[in-house]
């Protein structure tokens, strides 16, 4: 006869954000298309990329010294962009099995269901973006990790960003069904041109910039460009990004709580359908 | 007055369930469900004791999901209050989800998942010990040893009915919340599944709360029946003593009086 442990605990549970990871794990390896497509799209990009900063650099003095300013800045992109995808995947999964309702009755609590999927979203990402930045140091000589400390400090903010945007984006589809599908896969394509990923935030209209610098990736790919063509690390936009993050992960947050209210207001959790 | 009873008179004092200690599973005054312009339920009370199973009967849009989804925490009422296990519903939910489960055609598992992994990563959800065991107990109870290591999606729907019910008893719950159990089932699996329900209760002395078309099945399991239509209840009684009011030999002949609005024996 099994025992139940305490069902009063009201802390987080590591116990059930193992759970969580354990089922998108099982659900990862049970399918090789999945793992494939982890790798295809990064490594499609570096090549691309690799390619014309190789070009560029030939043809252009600024670029040549710039170093990898092209190949880092479509590393850092993609952590951005793959570590949205990967947390709202995760999310995508329960509506798409119609599971949602199994968990939002199980013990299972928003948050640690959201901890679960950062999680996830950390392996994803290292399943495509680390054999990226090898494919970028053997084809194109360029060393992600030779940023050294800073790495961290850029790689911190970004993976804060695409975790608010996907708990947002996630909310969206729980409140909306799937018929709001496409805002997952889409709406980190609009902080792309302000984000100024591969160009200064100088180059935008100066009403512009100040709704560039209200974005965390901001200081990320202006912090990266100054330390790989002036060799400066700007802690100072790191800490600003950070506290920018701070602000946005809590409103993100809050805002799914308010999104997940409102779908058990309106019954959309029975469902999960369009 | 016409087939509607007072709910006051039903859900407090009179019913047969009522519980007579005042710790019933579950506890619901005036809940009131309104979508947009449609009241799905509309002013409903009832208790149910422990360790009974209570049938919630009527037809479609009668209000038997939208009130199950509510006493589950997915679905907020609009007005009204719920007590499941002594805590009020949603606010002091976590408290008591542990304790209770739920089997609904509304929900799936897991397609891409093995019956096991699938199990393993509930169980893990609800803490049960000893985890490796239960699944074990559970595949022999519920027939389910040679689907164990397959795909969920690669499974017949009698067989994802058995899984489903395997996943609602993983923490052996006291409380079970079942909406059309059997539907889509064929009658030996049904009646299979039903067998196992009775001695599910029996042996944990849980309570079950099912919703369900089917009066075979719940003049079978229900100690006591409570008769929705348009989200307003309309009868709640024993299965006999809705027959004996009804003057009717089945269930299925006091649905179809309820649903075509004819009255029952003796009302005025």
């Amino acid at each position: 006869m099994s025992e139940i442990a305490s069902p009063h605990q009201r802390t987080i549970s590591l116990h059930r954000i193992n759970a969580m990871v354990l089922r998108y794990w099982y659900l990862l390896v049970s399918s090789w298309p999945r793992l494939l497509e982890l790798v295809y799209w990064p490594a499609l990009q570096i090549v691309t990329w690799g390619f014309l900063q190789t070009y560029i650099a030939q043809t252009s003095g600024f670029f040549a010294k710039a170093g990898g300013a092209l190949i880092g800045a479509v590393i850092l992109w993609d952590i951005l962009f793959r570590g949205q995808l990967g947390f709202s995947i995760s999310f995508l999964e329960e509506m798409w099995a119609r599971n949602l309702g199994n968990l939002m009755m199980s013990p299972l609590r928003p948050i640690e269901f959201l901890l679960s999927m950062m999680i996830m979203s950390l392996i994803r990402l290292a399943i495509g973006v680390i054999p990226m930045t090898l494919m970028a140091l053997f084809f194109f000589g360029f060393n992600f990790y030779a940023i050294g400390l800073p790495l961290i400090a850029f790689f911190c903010n970004l993976i804060f960003t695409s975790w608010s945007v996907g708990v947002f984006a996630s909310g969206l589809v729980l409140r909306n069904g799937l018929g709001a599908e496409s805002i997952v896969w889409t709406l980190m394509f609009a902080v792309m041109p302000l984000a100024c990923i591969y160009y200064p935030v100088d180059v935008l209209p100066a009403w512009l910039q100040y709704v560039a610098w209200m974005l965390p990736p901001t200081y990320v790919f202006e912090g990266m460009r100054t330390l790989l063509i002036d060799h400066v690390f700007r802690a100072d936009l790191m800490i600003e990004a950070f506290l920018i993050n701070a602000l946005l992960f809590v409103a993100s947050f809050a805002t799914f709580m308010v999104l997940l209210r409102s779908a058990k207001r309106n019954g959309s959790l029975l469902g999960g359908g369009e | 007055m016409n087939g509607q009873m007072q709910q006051s008179e039903t859900g407090q004092g009179k019913s047969p369930a009522a519980d007579a200690s005042g710790s019933a599973a579950i506890d619901v005054a005036h809940l009131v469900k309104v979508y947009k312009t449609t009241r799905a339920v509309d002013g409903v009370t009832f208790r149910v004791a422990r360790g009974s199973i209570t049938g919630l009967l009527g037809g479609n849009g009668a209000g038997k999901t939208t009130t199950i989804a509510m006493i589950m925490g997915l679905v907020l009422p609009t007005s009204g209050r719920i007590q499941v296990l002594g805590a009020s519903i949603p606010d002091q939910s976590y408290d008591v989800l542990g304790r209770m489960n739920f089997e609904s055609p509304y929900v799936d598992m897991p397609m891409r998942l093995t019956v096991r992994q699938n199990l393993t990563v509930f169980g893990r959800l609800y803490a049960v010990k000893h985890l490796r065991e239960r699944i074990d107990q559970l595949a022999a109870d519920l027939d389910l040893r040679d689907l164990l290591d397959r795909a969920n999606r690669k499974l017949s729907s009698g067989q994802k009915t058995r899984v489903a019910l395997a996943k609602a008893l993983i923490n052996e719950p006291e409380l079970l919340l079942l909406d059309e159990p059997t539907a889509s089932l064929d009658p030996d699996t049904a009646d299979w599944v039903r067998q196992h329900l009775e001695t599910y209760r029996k042996t944990h002395n849980a309570t079950i709360l099912l919703a369900s078309h089917n009066m075979l099945e719940v003049e079978r399991l229900c100690d006591r029946i409570i008769i929705l239509k348009r989200g307003t209840i309309q009868d709640d009684d024993s299965p006999d003593r809705i027959m004996a009011r009804y003057n009717r030999d089945t269930l299925e002949e006091v649905f179809l009086d309820v649903a075509r609005g004819r009255l029952r024996e003796g009302a005025p």
